[in-house]
């Protein structure tokens, strides 16, 4: 696959992985803790959307299957093409564990404020080299 | 019967932490949680008495059955790792650290239980489990709570190191995800057994390189592999010191567990070993881990400092035995995840009663403690003699099984290494053991007051000084277990 | 706490979140047992709960939610939610199926009610769980004031010691 065929056939993932180096910059290069938290918010959203992306079939809907008492679990007789559910399940457990993550990193931000009275990372670093 | 109640290894725990949340009275907890564990354990000794000699149990979940639902399977690889999941926590848990850790009151110390069991429960899901996306919820329901877990160290640097823990383990996390979700796209299955059997890997998919890749650097991370170790050194030297031993003794067990059956079990080792040529990386990475962290341990001032280094040189040893992708090698890198834990988690036990009974665990504080608690003094110096590898010790067990598969695959250059950095250990054991015994206390510090520790912290440590000199002379249910787990790993089953 | 903010004295917020409140909450009642039929399910409908109850707090302040929800409550509420959905796994365990196997739940017809009751009180325990977690996350940033650090910190550290940075 040469490149410009690349770049048009495979664009979501392009902006995958330019989203998660973002996130990945951010936590590299930011002092500041809430930042880092951020860029880690970020990085795992660009997971979360490839699962989603990956979940995509072309022209399909909502995998919800439409209730019909003639045919009880059936189509209604047409066929209808869904997206793949089990992604879009799989993430909602990722969103929970991103959420659970987010909030013990802010807690630990907030007790790294209260004590060491800043939530810059370098002065922390200073700190503990002058206090030991 | 066993394979009826397989589940309630995950489920124990992790229903007990809310239990703890619910009842709130701190010794009800701490009692509950040691019987729970206590189960557990139980649960896994049966486990594996089950499947050795080629057993498997599967367990379906919710009554689905495989490949569409979850999975729960235990073969002897895995039964081995719960079994040395339980032991630990067991030994962990009745060790009485005389008011929980430091910066946990007395009325919210049911919330430390709580996710120390939850820990666990993660720990036993990532090695029980089947299912490639469960084994990430299980990993972050076990990396979560041991980011909490590490923040209750009483400095403040404990909390900064938990932060750095919880960055590096989230890019893991999300890495290992994206591993996953590759796997998944490649094959449309998450149950492993299916993916392993649909996967066709080869060096032209790049997808399934990229798959390959982000699992291999993912786990990584959660192992503390050689370059990616940054995190563990401060975790553990400031986490409290019963959670040092804890995770020091199983975490990282369990994320090498994980990465044996992704490059044994999915990928299989003809694709790794012979076309990817993994070891090419795999080799170094380990050979520098135990002279670099080796050397890092010798110039650490802080005893669980040094031992955070050590760790890390010792689990060189364990991706060096992955590396050499045979039986014996592989072995010998399994039967080191036991016999490490047991030496680790003993010293971090002693740690735990010099920092309770001298109050610091810097070296020129330990000056003469060795005559004010013998006891103690001498677990120590019977884990680090293990460490070195002396014979007689479980050290010497893993690195005789190591130093042979390295032979067998014809490095001889590494062999010659392994017993160069065992050196190594020489030196920084022998450094701690000279302040312990002969060097004379400071005049600003004097030991007098100093007593041997009290015996519910004594027990622990000394049981697993014990193991430590036991699984040394006898090696039949360590190595002939590690024996048979690599066996199977080799040959992609699990 | 705090002196009352402008936010609080501002009637037009007062009155829309006053009438907001209870249809957040019924939405996330609907969403939850709706669940069962279409698009919902506990993790949704727990955190739209959760929200209506915040949105409550940043209106009236957080000392007036924690009358109607004492933290306490919310520190319970999650750990019986998950014990819900946990006790659903063990009692179809004792019922003889495998660990959260609905069909067990309803042994005498052919497992078609167990599922939907299966899956009903899951999604409760889901929901509590979360509602009561999201919950308790806010009041764990919110209610914490500067003096808190005294009582949780070791006053053997030099802890504080780097002076007011912020």
């Amino acid at each position: 696959m040469n490149l410009p065929q690349a770049l048009s056939d495979l664009w979501a993932y392009w902006l995958l992985i330019a989203l998660m180096m973002v996130g990945l910059y951010i936590v590299i290069a930011r002092d500041n803790l809430i930042k880092k938290v951020m860029g880690l918010n970020i990085f795992q959203a660009a997971a979360i959307l490839f699962y989603v992306t990956m979940a995509k079939v072309a022209g399909g809907t909502a995998p919800i299957v439409p209730h019909d008492p003639a045919h009880p679990g059936g189509h209604g007789g047409h066929e209808v093409v869904y997206s793949n559910p089990l992604p879009h399940v799989l993430m909602l457990t990722a969103i929970v564990v991103g959420v659970a993550t987010t909030a013990l990193a802010l807690a630990l931000a907030v007790r790294i404020h209260g004590d060491y009275g800043t939530s810059e990372e370098d002065e922390a670093v200073a700190y503990d080299a002058e206090h030991g | 019967m066993i394979e009826k109640i397989l589940v309630l290894e995950v489920v124990l725990p992790l229903l007990a932490a809310p239990v703890c949340v619910l009842v709130r009275h701190p010794r009800f907890c701490r009692l509950f949680s040691l019987g729970v564990v206590a189960a557990c354990f139980a649960i896994a000794v049966a486990l594996l008495v089950e499947v050795r000699g080629g057993g498997v149990i599967s367990y379906q979940l919710g009554g689905w059955p495989p490949p569409l639902g979850i999975e729960y399977r235990v073969s002897t690889v895995n039964a081995y790792l719960l079994a040395l999941v339980t032991s630990m926590a067991l030994v962990v848990f009745s060790f009485d650290s005389r008011g929980g850790p430091p910066r946990v009151p007395e009325q919210r110390r049911h919330l430390y239980y709580a996710v120390f069991l939850l820990c666990i429960s993660g720990l036993l899901g990532i090695t029980i489990t089947g299912d490639a996306f469960n084994i990430f919820v299980f990993l972050e329901i076990s990396s979560l709570s041991s980011y909490i877990l590490v923040s209750l160290g009483g400095h403040r640097r404990a909390v900064m190191s938990a932060f750095y823990y919880l960055v590096m383990g989230t890019i893991g996390g999300v890495f290992f995800m994206l591993g996953v979700g590759l796997l998944y796209q490649a094959t449309g299955t998450l149950n492993l057994r299916d993916i392993a059997a649909r996967l066709e890997p080869s060096l032209d998919d790049r997808g399934t390189v990229l798959a390959l890749a982000l699992l291999v650097v993912g786990i990584s991370i959660k192992l503390a592999v050689f370059p990616l170790h940054h995190w563990l050194p401060n975790a553990y030297s400031f986490a409290p010191p019963k959670v040092s031993a804890f995770l020091a003794a199983t975490a990282t067990k369990v994320s090498f567990y994980l990465l044996a059956m992704v490059l044994f079990t999915i990928f299989g080792a003809p694709f790794v070993f012979e076309e990817l040529r993994l070891q090419a990386v795999l080799l170094p990475l380990s050979i520098l881990a135990m002279f670099l962290a080796s050397s890092a341990a010798i110039f650490q001032t802080d005893l669980r400092r040094l031992l955070a280094y050590s760790s890390v040189a010792q689990i060189g040893y364990m991706t060096l035995g992955l590396s050499t992708a045979n039986a014996t090698g592989l072995a010998g890198g399994l039967v080191h995840l036991f016999n490490h834990a047991v030496m680790k988690g003993g010293l971090f036990l002693v740690v735990a009663c010099l920092l309770y009974r001298v109050g610091s665990v810097h070296i020129d504080a330990l000056a003469g403690i060795g005559r004010r608690m013998p006891l103690t003094s001498a677990a120590l110096v019977i884990g680090g003699l293990s460490l070195i590898g002396v014979p007689g010790t479980v050290g010497f067990v893993s690195k005789w099984y190591l130093v042979s598969g390295v032979l067998e695959r014809g490095w001889t250059a590494a062999a010659v290494l392994i017993l160069l950095s065992s050196l190594l250990a020489l030196v920084y054991v022998g450094k701690v053991v000279e302040v312990l015994y002969f060097r004379k206390p400071a005049e600003t510090q004097p030991v007098d007051h100093v007593r041997e520790a009290p015996l519910g912290m004594l027990a622990p440590a000394w049981v697993l000084a014990v193991a430590a000199v036991f699984f040394g002379l006898t090696t039949d249910w360590t190595y002939g277990v590690a024996r048979e787990a690599a066996e199977l790993l080799l040959a992609g089953g699990i | 706490m705090k002196p009352p903010s402008r936010v609080r004295e501002m009637p037009i917020l007062r009155v829309i979140a006053r009438a907001l409140v209870p249809v957040i909450l019924l939405f996330g009642l609907y969403v939850q047992f709706h669940g069962d039929f279409g698009p919902g399910g506990g993790f949704q409908a727990g955190v739209i709960f959760a929200a209506g109850f915040i949105i409550f707090a940043l209106v009236f302040g957080a000392e007036a939610l924690r009358q109607v929800v004492p933290v306490v409550l919310t520190e319970r509420l999650m750990a019986a939610g998950v014990l819900l959905y946990g006790a659903v796994g063990v009692v179809a365990m004792f019922l003889g199926g495998e660990f959260l196997n609905y069909s067990a739940l309803d042994p005498l017809t052919t497992g078609h009610h167990g599922q939907h009751l299966g899956i009903i009180v899951i999604e409760l325990g889901v929901g509590i769980a979360v509602a009561a977690t999201i919950m308790r996350v806010y009041y764990a940033f919110v209610g914490r004031r500067p003096d808190e650090d005294g009582t949780d910190a070791d006053p053997a550290l030099d802890t504080g010691a780097g002076g007011e940075v912020s």
